[in-house]
């Protein structure tokens, strides 16, 4: 049976068909769907771990314990996982362990366009790059035949160009994969130095046995035809390569590491001009020429952004001009808070009270565009009650404030907080409580109860806030700007640590509408404070020469915010 | 050897773009023949612009088109239309939903919208076709039935038979909206002229 599957819809299937018991990840674009998909898969746990550091070791455990797991997360959540994985190439797996690193060149949902193909260097381990939607399965099964043959983790490395494109694939049958058992053996699990001095070398002998299985890896393929142009490539640039260049021989890469070094010296020697095509950082390039192969690459292929079949052309062919019409200066169109959304007013409040705002990932991070323009950080989940608590110890005297989403807070912010309240800090930590992990598309996290495939325990903020040593917990409706305003003024000023929680469903998960606002046009005097809340339901339009604010009444969703900013009660419920 | 078809939908997030271009891949499908789709999801859906490639044909590569090379844009916001129109070739159709949402840029006074983007688009492109998509989602039943007015009119254009389209969008949207979904798909295809 054939049928059109995401590249994660496929690496869900492909993990399936390969006896899969156990799969844990924490949310993220783009690798969210992977998880999603196989949870609705039979005969799988899979669970939204807290963090992706937990996700990896949810894995190893149940790796370990003699069962196929599944460990996804976006590039940036192998940062977070990075001190279980870099140990984990040493240990080893129980039964087969393959971790997906969801990269995101372009940076279409992201803080950064890190290329993670280092990783795989890094812990010595080997890795796969499917170039497709079948290929995202077909590898996953081969994932796990590798995983379990080297004794090794094998992370599976795609991008959001295949993880958000969907293409034909062939399904095939679940393998009946029983558990290995748990085998415990103190010398492979247990990393004391003793024990890890002697896994080291170990890995290294892995690696060099990995070489040599590289070099035979039928998913190294080469595509022989016209001779005077050879292109190396692997992941979505193979596809390009084949779109811009469908004469050219290719060797088309699937194990990007340990690279096929032995299989790409034969092909340099029978092509005549050789190019390596592959997003952000010059990875093979340098491997390639470091085997003292004569390659072109980064010098005429970008190292930033995707690359695109245009791209791919131009870079061989300097004279190629795709035959474009583009229309310049058409306004932009950003992503903002929906109408409704129980962040505005929160930001509204902090931009009036010229609070400096650390903030971190989530549909939060919006609140740093105009109009709103009241977030002034962003690095990384949790970074900004670190950050918070930085600027105070720098003898910072403004007013300030760290905001994380609740979903966030107990993703990374929980160990920010205790370092505040253990160190005698006095900032202020806004938790704005939507209920919900809202930007990747409402999955459930420890605060709700709601667990991938059903119901787990919840867990109450305002007890784990308390329990952490903050004296000062207040919870706020975001809705009402003035009690928002006096508790954020307050809990600002007083010389303790204080958490204040903004709660609020998010309106995806309350969908409908309060009941629209009005503007009474008579009342309106047009000064634009409406707007500047920043709602895509609010617009302020030359009528008649005139200035005057409306509301879409089919957007509106009736939080409010806007009536509570007019200097002259001109907005109304309808 | 069956020509690749490459087709671009764009609007805004929450028009219903992504499941436009989901069953017209699927009919595709459907008909045996090789099919890609690429899209962005996450934080671009909050409200900002959402494009979908489809491209299909005996066997496809990419599942980025060349630019310049698109034979169909279907745009289900008139700005849009002409953000895209860059990959579209020039004797490309061009379906527009006759609607103009104001981004934030426009709404909160930094920018303006454009006047006339289907003029704009007239002058440079010869098969631009306007449908009131809105009006006719309303008359099926529902404002949120735009994509299956925008698929019915796309549908006449394609040799897809019209059972197939139908069977598909059934297969795709909720069950409860499948009536005002056919009904707003038929509407659709009677723009065709």
């Amino acid at each position: 049976m054939r049928a059109l599957l995401s590249g994660d819809e496929a690496v869900a299937r492909g993990a399936w068909e390969s006896g899969v018991l156990v799969a844990t990840a924490y949310p993220g674009t783009p690798s969210t769907e992977i998880l999603e998909s196989l949870a609705a898969l039979p005969g799988v746990y899979a669970e939204w771990s807290s963090n992706e550091k937990v996700a990896m070791e949810v894995g190893i455990g149940s790796s370990m314990a003699g069962v196929r797991t599944l460990v996804a997360m976006k590039h940036v959540g192998l940062n977070v996982a990075a001190d279980s994985f870099m140990t984990l190439s040493y240990t080893g797996v129980g039964s087969g362990l393959v971790v997906v690193s969801a990269d995101d060149p372009a940076l279409f949902s992201s803080q950064n366009e890190q290329d993670n193909r280092h990783y795989a260097r890094m812990a010595k381990v080997p890795m796969l790059e499917p170039s497709d939607s079948q290929e995202c399965k077909d590898l996953m099964k081969e994932a796990y035949v590798i995983s379990e043959a080297f004794d090794t983790p094998v992370l599976f490395r795609i991008t959001t160009r295949i993880a958000h494109s969907k293409g034909v694939v062939e399904l095939g049958d679940r393998e009946d994969v029983p558990s290995r058992g748990m085998l415990l053996d103190p010398s492979k699990w247990v990393m004391l130095p003793n024990y890890a001095r002697d896994r080291h070398p170990l890995v290294e002998q892995r690696m060099s046995r990995m070489m040599v299985y590289s070099n035979d890896f039928a998913g190294n393929r080469l595509e022989m035809d016209d001779a005077s142009l050879g292109f190396i490539a692997a992941g979505v640039s193979y596809q390009y390569v084949k779109e811009a260049f469908p004469q050219a021989s290719v060797l088309k890469i699937a194990m990007t590491y340990p690279l096929p070094l032995a299989k790409i010296q034969e092909f340099a020697s029978v092509v005549k001009e050789l190019f390596v095509v592959e997003e952000l950082d010059p990875f093979m390039e340098e491997q390639i020429k470091a085997a003292g192969v004569e390659v072109k690459g980064k010098e005429v292929f970008p190292a930033v952004g995707e690359l695109s079949p245009d791209i791919v052309r131009q870079g061989v062919d300097k004279e190629y001009k795709p035959s474009v019409v583009a229309f310049p200066d058409i306004p932009q169109r950003p992503p903002t808070l929906c109408p409704g959304c129980p962040h505005r007013g929160v930001f509204v409040v902090l931009k009036r009270l010229k609070a400096t705002v650390f903030g971190d990932i989530g549909c939060y991070t919006l609140g740093a565009l105009p109009p709103l323009s009241s977030l002034h950080s962003c690095v990384c989940m949790g970074a900004g009650i670190g950050m918070v608590h930085g600027v105070e110890k720098a003898g910072d005297l403004g007013r300030r404030v760290a905001v994380i989403g609740d979903s966030t807070f107990f993703h990374s912010g929980i160990t920010g907080l205790a370092n505040i309240v253990y160190n005698g800090g006095a900032s202020t930590v806004i938790i704005l409580d939507n209920g919900t992990t809202a930007m990747t598309g409402k999955q459930g996290h420890p605060g709700t109860g709601i667990t991938l495939q059903g119901r787990g325990n919840k867990i109450d903020l305002e007890s784990l806030v308390r329990g952490l040593g903050v004296d000062r917990v207040s919870v706020v409706d975001p809705y009402n700007l003035e009690s928002l305003e006096e508790v954020l003024t307050k809990e600002m000023e007083v010389s303790y640590p204080s958490v204040v929680i903004t709660r609020r469903p998010c309106t995806l998960i309350t969908p409908g509408s309060l009941g629209s606002y009005i503007v009474e046009e008579d009342l309106c005097v047009g000064c634009g404070n409406c707007v500047k809340v920043g709602c895509i339901a609010l617009s302020l339009l030359e009528d008649e020469g005139e200035k005057r604010a409306r509301v879409d009444e089919n957007l509106c969703y009736g939080c409010g915010v806007c009536a509570q900013v007019c200097p002259v009660s001109a907005i109304k419920k309808a | 050897m069956i020509e690749i078809t490459d087709l671009v939908f764009c609007g805004v997030g929450g028009q219903g773009v992504l499941l436009a271009s989901e069953v017209a891949a699927e009919v595709a499908l459907s008909e045996g023949l090789d099919v890609k789709k690429s899209e962005v999801h996450g934080m671009a859906q909050r409200g900002g612009s959402v494009f979908s490639h489809v491209r299909w044909g005996e066997k496809i590569y990419s599942p980025v088109m060349f630019l310049g090379g698109a034979r169909f844009l279907i745009a289900f916001e008139e700005l849009e239309a002409l953000r895209y129109a860059p990959y579209i070739s020039r004797d490309a159709v061009i379906l527009v939903n006759s609607v103009k949402v104001n981004p934030i840029t426009v709404l909160s006074g930094q920018t303006v919208y454009p006047h006339a983007p289907l003029e704009i688009l007239a002058d440079r492109f010869e098969h631009v076709k306007e449908v009131k998509a809105l009006d006719l989602a309303r008359q099926a039943g529902s404002p949120k039935a735009v994509n299956s007015v925008m698929l019915g009119l796309l549908s006449c254009y394609l040799s897809f038979p019209e059972v197939l389209w139908m069977k598909v969008l059934e297969d795709k949207v909720p069950s409860k909206a499948k009536e005002i979904n056919i009904k707003a798909f038929r509407l659709g295809r009677s723009c065709f002229s």
